[in-house]
């Protein structure tokens, strides 16, 4: 595993050495990403982007009535999202609850779609960490690639992030190989200077990606908070060398909306995070939307959302 | 299980597609005459100009070149305007301001393409700041116009006549709007000048006035360049006199004032300091400084052309600026990704280079990203300056142009002491997380606007204005009034 490592100047995120986090101005930030939200993207640079969001896509389902029908159907889906077009790339991974993990690698074994399962009591976090282990190191031998686990945001907004952090670095030991995504619960968290201080201690516990939300709880992504979780990742890397990855989740529905999160992504990381492996949207309804304006770029014309398969 | 693949992929090459918004939308007239007793006429001088698009160089337009006899009829005009507007009940007069403001609204696309067109200006600027701000101005001072008595109880506020007004070219339509509002609204009437490198946008406002059907007279705007404004300064048929622009040609004017008694309000330059604690929030700062210097190709007279940065965080905040610099995105004013739009003229193109020039030979180390200049028209790359002292030109004099400055500083005490160590005093910015550092700050810079947290916010309810060699006087707020009206009570 790689090491754990604090970047210098922005301070050691566990207690009690947490004073040099660094601030962020609400004002300031919602206003950057408000002004990167009106970049206008047009003709090529469009469908360049909309090929990127469907690689850069967790499809996802995480319902209580998730079955092994409805995984299968996801699975299909996931690995050729428009029949009709094979140019169109398959997504980067389902993104499932543990107990159909196996269900998803039989399913996609061999498509480069990868198989993240939540893990770690999603989506409270309040379970006993021993279980929370448990839960990841079940959910990989099942067969997920990645692993996207919550902290505990009773912990955290008790002050107790020295304990966040251990549990994070434990389940991270858990997961072998696969790669761990960290979930903040950002609109559980009340401020930006919270959302910042969560993922720099993830970062520092050994997440590979930080990722906004589960999903159950509004808001969840939003531009601003995307972009304050990017220039904590970005000075970790300034700082550090350490490559950590992005996964806004949650509200992202719309090809529009998409676009805009690359924008942010593009002038805040640049070029080398424009990938799937450094960015992802943690989204169910954003693909057929996505679909949908290929193919209008495409022929020019908007096509009947019944011509796009209900999953 | 399978791997996820090594992390070695660069990541997709992204370029945004040319988005320019639609010059249709906008048609110049080959030749704009005078706008004087709401009809359009033909200079009695006889004399044309060109306005051209600064980023193109292409000719825009003809425009007359208003002569001492054209000044004559124009504030002739406004005298015999100024009768009728100010006997208006002032209910009528907000109605007036009222419309113009809608029309401004309604036609915002419109004057906001022939502002990027005619300064050079970014089409994001020019729409999501200057027109609204322009609008909301003529909104604010609609709503004062029958108030008056309410703003100065007692004192029983009279208009003063006729206001000779002239404006810069770095805001053309909204140091128009600062300036005819708040004198509209108090009963005065107005011969308005705008600068000879961006006429257009005043020209189209007479036909905002038209379609308004404001009492003939009540604005007149003539074009033409330094002799005009001169000329107009000269003439003793005029009431008051509200300029924006150098404050080499403010104390010009304050000379020809002098023992006069026509009153005056001048907005001049400024050298700004940008202050920047280590407790601040660094990247939001960046954000600051960035639009501090560089919005509107820094021509902005209230810019943070002084950059003061607290020692102990100089290479951090320096790493991220340059950082930022790279993805700023200079080009056609007219596309709407446009960040940085072209200079206004080659003059201050000029300028600009010879200052420039003047801070590597003191020594200062200069940085520009790399970034590709149009070949044809008038560019200058985002710059910064770094080692600099306090006694280099650079430092001391306004540039108007995308040109940072910075030094450093240890203390809050040696902060004031360096912001307040220039002849300007317009403005001024502090970042810091700490609200009782901004209020000491605040209280100890002497800048008629102190900015925290935030740089070039302006709002029509929000008095702007300088200290020393910045000029007097206050535009905007109730305040701003005050610089229209003479008092009886």
């Amino acid at each position: 595993m790689e090491q754990a490592t604090t970047p210098a100047r922005t301070a050691e995120p566990f207690e009690p050495r947490l004073t040099r986090i660094g601030a962020v101005d609400a004002v300031a930030l919602e206003a950057r990403a408000a002004d990167l939200a009106k970049r206008s993207i047009k003709r090529g640079s469009k469908l360049e982007a909309l090929d990127l969001i469907v690689r850069m896509i967790d499809l996802t389902t995480l319902e209580g009535a998730d079955t092994p029908g409805k995984v299968a159907a996801l699975c299909a889906k996931a690995m050729r999202p428009d029949p009709v077009d094979t140019s169109v790339p398959s997504v980067a991974a389902v993104c499932i609850y543990p107990t159909l993990a196996g269900e998803a690698r039989r399913r996609v074994d061999g498509s480069g779609v990868h198989v993240a399962s939540v893990a770690t009591a999603f989506p409270s976090g309040q379970s006993p960490i021993a279980i929370k282990v448990a839960e990841a190191r079940a959910a990989v031998e099942l067969g997920a690639d990645e692993v996207d686990m919550v902290i505990d945001r009773g912990a955290f907004l008790s002050g107790r992030h020295a304990e966040v952090f251990d549990q994070i670095v434990k389940v991270r030991e858990a997961c072998g190989p696969a790669h761990l995504k960290v979930i903040l619960e950002t609109g559980e968290l009340g401020t930006y200077d919270a959302v910042r201080r969560a993922s720099l201690l993830a970062m520092a516990a050994g997440a590979d990606f930080i990722k906004t939300s589960t999903g159950k709880i509004s808001p969840a992504a939003t531009l601003p908070v995307t972009l304050c979780m990017l220039e904590a990742i970005r000075d970790v890397h300034v700082e550090t060398g350490r490559v950590v990855g992005m996964k806004p989740a949650g509200g992202i529905r719309h090809s529009k909306q998409a676009i805009q999160y690359l924008c942010v992504l593009h002038e805040t990381l640049g070029r080398d995070w424009l990938t799937p492996q450094r960015f992802r949207f943690g989204a169910s309804s954003l693909l057929n939307d996505v679909l949908m304006q290929i193919r209008t770029q495409k022929t020019g014309v908007y096509e009947s959302p019944d011509r796009f398969t209900v999953d | 299980m399978a791997e996820l693949e090594p992390r070695t992929d660069g990541g997709l090459e992204w370029t945004y597609a040319p988005a320019p918004e639609s010059r249709a939308i906008v048609s110049f007239e080959e030749r704009y005459g005078l706008y004087i007793g709401g009809e359009t006429i033909e200079p009695r001088s006889g004399e044309w100009f060109t306005s051209i698009s600064p980023a193109s160089e292409e000719p825009l337009a003809e425009v007359a070149h208003a002569g001492p006899e054209d000044v004559d009829a124009a504030v002739g005009a406004a005298r015999s305007g100024f009768a009728t507007w100010s006997e208006l009940r002032p209910a009528e007069r907000a109605k007036y301001l009222f419309r113009i403001a809608r029309i401004i609204q309604e036609r915002s696309r419109e004057l906001a393409v022939a502002e990027s067109l005619d300064g050079g200006k970014p089409i994001k600027e020019s729409r999501d700041v200057d027109l609204p701000l322009a609008a909301a101005h003529f909104f604010y001072h609609a709503g004062w116009a029958d108030k008056l008595e309410y703003a100065f109880p007692n004192r029983r506020p009279q208009p003063l006549g006729v206001a000779a007004q002239i404006i810069p070219w770095n805001f053309p339509l909204l140091m128009l709007a600062w300036k005819v509002a708040p004198a509209l609204a108090c009963g005065n009437s107005v011969v308005l000048k705008p600068a000879e490198t961006t006429p257009l946008t005043a020209l189209l406002f007479a036909d905002v006035c038209r379609q308004a059907e404001l009492p003939a007279g009540a604005v007149n705007i003539i074009t033409g360049d330094g002799s005009t404004g001169a000329e107009l300064v000269r003439h003793a048929g005029i009431d008051k006199v509200a300029f924006t622009g150098s404050t080499e040609v403010g104390k010009a004017i304050q000379r020809e004032l002098a023992g006069r008694g026509v009153p005056h309000t001048l907005e001049l330059g400024g050298k700004a300091a940008n202050i920047v604690f280590e407790d601040c929030a660094l990247d939001q700062a960046i954000e600051g400084i960035v639009n501090g210097i560089y919005f509107n190709q820094g021509h902005v007279c209230c810019a943070g052309s002084r950059l003061l940065v607290q020692e102990s965080i100089l290479e951090p905040l320096l790493g991220k600026l340059r950082n930022r610099l790279s993805t700023l995105r200079l080009g056609d004013p007219l596309d709407k990704n446009t960040d940085i739009g072209a200079i206004n003229s080659r003059a201050q193109l000029d300028r600009i280079t010879e200052l420039v020039a003047s801070g590597e030979a003191e020594g200062a180390e200069l940085y520009q990203p790399a970034c590709e200049l149009p070949e044809r028209g008038f560019w200058f790359p985002p710059t910064v300056f770094t080692n600099v002292a306090q006694s280099f030109r650079i430092a001391q004099e306004e540039i108007f142009g995308p040109v940072l400055s910075v030094m450093t500083f240890r203390t809050p005490a040696e902060a004031v002491d360096k912001a307040n160590n220039t002849a300007y005093g317009l403005s001024a910015g502090v970042w810091t997380e700490k609200g009782s550092r901004i209020l000491w700050m605040a209280d100890r810079l002497r800048a008629g606007v102190v900015w925290a947290n935030t740089f070039n916010r302006f709002d029509p309810a929000s008095p702007f204005g300088g200290y020393k060699e910045s000029g007097f006087g206050r535009e905007g707020g109730r305040h701003g009034l005050e610089a229209y009206l003479r008092f009886e009570g």
